[in-house]
C-alpha cells in the first residue's frame, strides 16, 4: 500500500515535470519566458512531490502511536502497568496479522477487530488526504506556471532548503545518539544509583538475572560498579600507548626529518596500511598468535600468564595505533617553519639536537593532540579486547592477567537476544554514554589543541 | 703550561664533538628501528594470515566406491522416474560406500569410518545418482567431502604425535587415511564450496557465501543512505551556508561525530532502528543504515575538502556569464569536485566494510545457513563471520578464518585501489 502510494507520487512528479516543460513551450509561442523551460517542469514536480511526501512521512511516523492509544483506551480501567499494556498491544497486532499462537480471549478478539478497522480507516484517510494535497498543490503550482511567474528562484530556494535539511542529518545523528543513550541510561539509573555505578568496584551484571520477578535491590547495588571497567579500559589503552608512542613518534620524526623523498613516499602509505586493517582481524591475530606467544614467554620466565592477557590485547592495539601517531606527528613536524631549523643549524647544532631542542618543542601541541586522538581511538576500540582480553571484569594492574573494558562489556551484554527494560541491558547504554562522554572530551581537547597550533604557524 | 691546556681543550672539544656525532647517529638509528619495527609488524602479520589461510582454498576429498543397489535403495520400479530416485533411501548405500573401505572391521566400530567424511555424505551420494541416473545398479567411484579432522591431517596442520586420547582422529582412522593416501584416493582440489556455500557448524562445509552477500547488501544500503545526504550536506556547508553560530555548530558536530567509537553507533542502531522503528533484526538493511550513519561524517569531510579545492576562478567565471549561485554550484563546482568526493566515499565505505562491533549489536551475529537474497533477510557480514568462526573451537575453523581475512583484505585493497584510480585518473590538477 505505502509502496504504491510513494511510487504513484514519484511517477506523478515525473509526469508533471514533462507537462510543465511542455506548458513552457506553449507559453513561449505567445510571450517571453521568465526562465528556462526545464525550470517550469522542476517547479511543478517539486510542488507535486514535496508536500505529499512530507505529509506521508509525518503520517507514517505518527499513525502507529495514535492507533495504539485508541486500542489501549479499552484497557485503561484495568489498572495495568505500562509493560503489560505493551504486551497486550503486541498480542493484538499479532492476532490482527494472523500470526498469534496463544489462546484468544473475546476481549483480545474484539481489540484485534478494532485494530483492523482502525487500520483500514487510517489507510483510506491517508490516501484521501494525500490525493487532496496532490490536487491542491498541483493546481496551485499550475496556476503560477500559467501566470508565467518567475520560475527559477522558487526552484532554487527549494533546492537550497533540501541542501539545508541534508546538512541537518549529521546533527540528527548526534541527537539520536545522545537521546537513545540517555533514554535507556536514565532508566538504568532509576534502578541503580549513579553513585554505585561510578564508584562501585564490582562488575557482575549476570548476577542480577532472576527468572520471573524483580531482582533483589541489594544484589543490584553490588553488581553494577563500573570502576573495574574504567580501570581496565585505561589500563589497556595505556599499554597500547606504551607500544604506539615510542614507535610512532620516532617513525614520525624519521619520516619528517631524515628520510629521503623516496623512502617517505613508500614507507608512509605502507605504515598507514596498519590503520586500515579491520580491527576484528587484529583481534584474531591477538587471540591466536600474540596471546599464546606472550603466555609461552611468561611461562618460560616462570610467570603466571593468562592466555587472554591485557598485555596481548594492549600490544596489538598499540600496533594498530602506530600510524595515527606517526602520520599526524610527521605532518605537524613537517609544518614547522624551515627558518627554525635553519637557525638551529646555523648555531652549529646537529640534526638530532635540532629535532630534540627546537622542532619537537615547537611541534609539541600538535603531537599532544595526535596522541590524545590516538588515546580516544584506543578507548573506543572494541573487537581486539573482546577477542583477546577476556570478558571477566577484574580490577587488576597486572598486565599478565585478563581484564575487561567498557566496550567489551557492551558487546558481552548485548550479544544475542536483548530484553529492553532489563537493568542488565540498560547498563550497556549507561556504559555507552560514559564511553561517548570520555571520547568526546578527548576529541574536543585534542582538536582545540591542534587548531591552536595550526593558527600559530599559518 | 699554556700549551698543555690548549691541547687538553682541543682533545676535550674533539671528544665532545665525537659524542655529539655519536648521539646523532644513535638517534637516526632509533628512527630507522622504529620504522623497521612498524613494517615488520605488518610483515609478520601478513605472513601469519597467509601461511595459516592459504590451505583453506584446498578441499580434501576421499574417493571410494558406491554400489547403487536397487534393493538397498528400496526402488521397485523397473525404470524408475526422477521422483523415485528423489525419494529413494540412500542411507544404506552411503553407509556401505564408506564401510567397504575396510571390510574386516567389526560392525559396531563402523562409526569410525563414517566419521572420516562430512555428515552430509549421504546427500553427496544421492546427488551423484540424481545427476547420472544411468549409474543405477552399477558400482561407481565417488568423491566424498572429508571431515575437517581428516582434512587437517591431510594438510599437515594436525600434530600426529600427540597421545591418541587427546586427538580427535584416532590411530585406526590415521591408518585408514595412510592407506587411502598411498592408493591416491585422497584428493586435494580447489575449494569452490568455500565461496559458494553458506555458513555451517561443520568446518569442512562452511563457506562465506552468506556473509559475503550480507556484506554486499549492507554496503549497498550504506552507500544509498550516506552518499546523497553527505554530498548535499557538504554542498550546503561549503557553498551556501551563512557564517553564523549554527553553521559552526553543525561543523563541530560533524568533526566530533567522525571520532565517536563505532560501538556507540551500534547502540544507536539498537536503541533507535530496532527498538523505535521496529526494523527487522539481524538484517543487512539495519546494518547498512547503522554503517551509513558512521560513514556520513567521513564522506562529508572528504566532499567538503574536494569542493574547497575547486579554484574560485571557476565560480567567478560562471557567475560572470550570468549563472545563478545554484547553477554555478550544480553545473561547475560539484561536477569538478566529484572525483575527490567519490574517492572519499570509497574510502569511507572501505572503513564501514571492516566494521564488526556495531553489526554484532544489531544482531548480525546470528547463525545463518542460507544465502540472503534481499537486504531484509537475516545475514552476517565478512568481519562478523571472522568473529563467529574465531570463537569456534574446532581446528578446521582457524584456516577458514584466515582465508576469510584474506578475502576481506583483498576486498579492502581493491576498494582502496579504486579510490586511488578515481582520484588520479579523473581529478583535474589546478595550477
Amino acid at each position: 500500500m505505502n509502496l504504491i502510494l510513494v511510487t504513484f507520487i514519484i511517477l506523478l512528479a515525473f509526469t508533471s515535470y514533462y507537462f510543465g516543460r511542455k506548458k513552457a513551450l506553449v507559453i513561449q509561442s505567445s510571450q517571453r519566458l521568465t526562465a528556462l523551460p526545464k525550470f517550469y517542469g522542476y517547479y511543478l514536480a517539486a510542488w507535486c512531490a514535496a508536500p505529499a511526501l512530507i505529509i506521508f512521512a509525518l503520517w507514517s511516523v505518527f499513525e502507529p502511536s495514535i492507533v495504539k492509544t485508541f486500542i489501549l483506551q479499552d484497557y485503561t480501567d484495568q489498572n495495568l502497568t505500562k509493560n503489560e499494556l505493551q504486551l497486550i498491544y503486541t498480542k493484538v497486532k499479532a492476532l490482527a496479522a494472523g500470526t498469534y499462537t496463544g489462546n484468544i480471549t473475546n476481549f483480545l478478539d474484539e481489540s484485534a477487530n478494532k485494530y483492523i478497522q482502525l487500520k483500514g480507516i487510517a489507510n483510506s484517510a491517508k490516501v484521501a488526504i494525500i490525493l487532496a494535497i496532490l490536487i491542491f498543490s498541483l493546481s496551485f503550482a499550475y496556476r503560477s506556471v500559467q501566470k508565467n511567474d518567475r520560475m527559477r528562484e522558487p526552484v532554487e530556494i527549494f533546492l537550497k532548503w533540501v541542501l539545508f535539511v541534508a546538512s541537518l542529518g549529521a546533527v540528527l545523528v548526534t541527537i539520536g545518539i545522545v537521546f537513545s543513550l540517555l533514554f535507556e541510561a536514565i532508566r538504568f539509573f532509576q534502578a541503580v544509583k549513579i553513585f554505585d555505578f561510578i564508584f562501585g568496584t564490582h562488575w557482575y551484571p549476570a548476577k542480577t538475572f532472576v527468572r520471573d520477578g524483580q531482582p533483589d535491590p541489594e544484589l543490584m547495588k553490588d553488581a553494577f560498579g563500573a570502576v573495574p571497567l574504567f580501570a581496565g579500559t585505561f589500563f589497556i589503552a595505556f599499554i597500547a600507548m606504551c607500544v604506539a608512542i615510542p614507535i610512532g613518534l620516532l617513525s614520525g620524526i624519521y619520516l619528517s626529518e631524515y628520510a629521503g623523498r623516496g623512502i617517505r613516499k613508500y614507507a608512509k602509505p605502507i605504515i598507514e596500511i596498519l590503520a586500515g586493517i579491520p580491527t576484528v582481524v587484529y583481534g584474531f591475530f591477538a587471540a591466536l598468535t600474540v596471546g599464546p606467544f606472550v603466555k609461552e614467554i611468561g611461562n618460560a620466565m616462570g610467570l603466571e600468564v593468562s592466555a587472554e592477557s591485557a598485555l596481548a590485547a594492549g600490544a596489538v592495539m598499540g600496533v594498530m595505533i602506530i600510524p595515527f601517531i606517526s602520520s599526524l606527528s610527521d605532518d605537524v613536524m613537517t609544518a614547522v617553519p624551515q627558518n627554525l631549523r635553519d637557525g638551529s643549524y646555523a648555531m652549529g647544532a646537529t640534526k638530532s639536537e635540532t629535532v630534540k631542542k627546537v622542532i619537537f618543542p615547537a611541534a609539541l601541541p600538535g603531537i599532544v593532540g595526535s596522541i590524545l586522538l590516538a588515546v580516544s581511538r584506543a578507548v573506543g576500540e572494541t573487537m581486539i579486547v573482546v577477542m583477546a582480553s577476556g570478558l571477566a571484569a577484574n580490577l587488576t594492574m597486572n598486565p599478565l592477567e585478563s581484564t575487561s573494558t567498557i566496550t567489551a562489556q557492551i558487546v558481552v551484554i548485548l550479544i544475542g537476544d536483548q530484553q529492553f527494560g532489563d537493568p542488565k541491558t540498560q547498563s550497556a547504554f549507561a556504559l555507552g554514554i560514559s564511553l561517548f562522554i570520555v571520547t568526546l572530551l578527548l576529541n574536543v581537547i585534542a582538536l582545540s589543541v591542534v587548531k591552536k597550533y595550526r593558527e600559530k604557524y599559518e | 703550561m699554556l700549551k698543555n691546556i690548549g691541547k687538553n681543550m682541543n682533545s676535550f672539544k674533539k671528544n665532545l664533538l665525537k659524542k655529539r656525532y655519536n648521539a646523532e647517529r644513535r638517534f637516526q638509528w632509533y628512527g630507522k628501528i622504529a620504522i623497521g619495527l612498524a613494517l615488520s609488524f605488518l610483515a609478520v602479520f601478513m605472513f601469519q594470515i597467509f601461511s595459516k589461510g592459504y590451505s583453506a582454498f584446498q578441499k580434501t576429498w576421499i574417493v571410494t566406491e558406491v554400489h547403487y543397489d536397487k534393493e538397498l535403495l528400496l526402488i521397485d520400479a523397473e525404470s524408475p522416474s526422477k521422483d523415485d530416485l528423489e525419494n529413494a533411501d540412500y542411507y544404506d548405500v552411503a553407509y556401505k560406500a564408506m564401510t567397504s573401505l575396510d571390510t574386516g572391521l567389526p560392525e559396531e566400530e563402523d562409526r569410525q569410518l563414517i566419521q572420516m567424511v562430512s555428515y552430509k555424505y549421504e546427500a553427496e551420494v544421492k546427488d551423484l545418482l540424481l545427476k547420472n541416473p544411468d549409474f543405477l545398479g552399477k558400482i561407481v567411484p565417488i568423491k566424498l567431502t572429508a571431515s575437517d579432522d581428516v582434512d587437517q591431517v591431510h594438510k599437515g596442520n594436525y600434530p600426529r604425535d600427540i597421545p591418541e586420547k587427546n586427538r580427535r582422529v584416532n590411530d585406526y582412522q590415521l591408518q585408514i587415511y595412510d592407506m587411502l593416501n598411498e592408493r591416491g584416493d585422497i584428493l586435494s582440489e580447489f575449494n569452490i564450496s568455500f565461496f559458494t556455500s553458506p555458513d555451517s557448524r561443520e568446518a569442512e562445509l562452511a563457506g562465506i557465501a552468506s556473509s559475503f552477500m550480507g556484506t554486499v547488501f549492507s554496503i549497498l544500503v550504506c552507500l544509498a543512505f550516506s552518499f546523497p545526504v553527505a554530498v548535499l550536506a557538504a554542498i550546503y556547508l561549503e557553498e551556501f551556508a551563512p557564517k553564523n553560530k549554527f553553521t559552526d555548530f553543525i561543523e563541530v558536530n560533524i568533526n566530533n561525530l567522525a571520532a565517536v567509537p563505532s560501538i556507540v553507533f551500534g547502540l544507536l542502531g539498537l536503541g533507535v532502528l530496532l527498538a523505535v522503528f521496529n526494523l527487522p533484526r539481524s538484517t543487512p538493511l539495519v546494518g547498512g543504515i547503522t554503517l551509513s550513519l558512521m560513514t556520513l561524517p567521513t564522506i562529508i569531510i572528504a566532499a567538503r575538502a574536494s569542493l574547497k579545492a575547486v579554484p574560485p576562478s571557476i565560480r567567478e567565471a560562471a557567475l560572470a556569464m550570468g549563472a545563478s549561485n545554484m547553477q554555478t554550484t550544480m553545473h561547475h563546482t560539484v561536477p569538478l569536485s566529484m572525483p575527490g568526493t567519490l574517492s572519499g566515499t570509497i574510502i569511507g565505505l572501505a572503513q564501514a566494510l571492516g566494521e564488526t562491533a556495531p553489526l554484532i549489536l544489531i544482531g548480525m551475529v546470528a547463525f545463518v545457513n542460507t544465502i540472503p537474497g534481499t537486504p531484509v533477510d537475516p545475514a552476517a557480514s565478512l568481519p562478523v563471520q571472522i568473529y563467529i568462526w574465531s570463537e569456534s573451537a574446532e581446528r578446521g575453523f582457524v584456516e577458514k578464518v584466515s582465508a576469510c581475512i584474506m578475502v576481506l583484505l583483498a576486498f579492502l585493497i581493491l576498494m582502496n585501489l579504486a579510490a586511488q584510480i578515481v582520484r588520479h585518473k579523473f581529478e583535474k590538477k589546478w595550477s
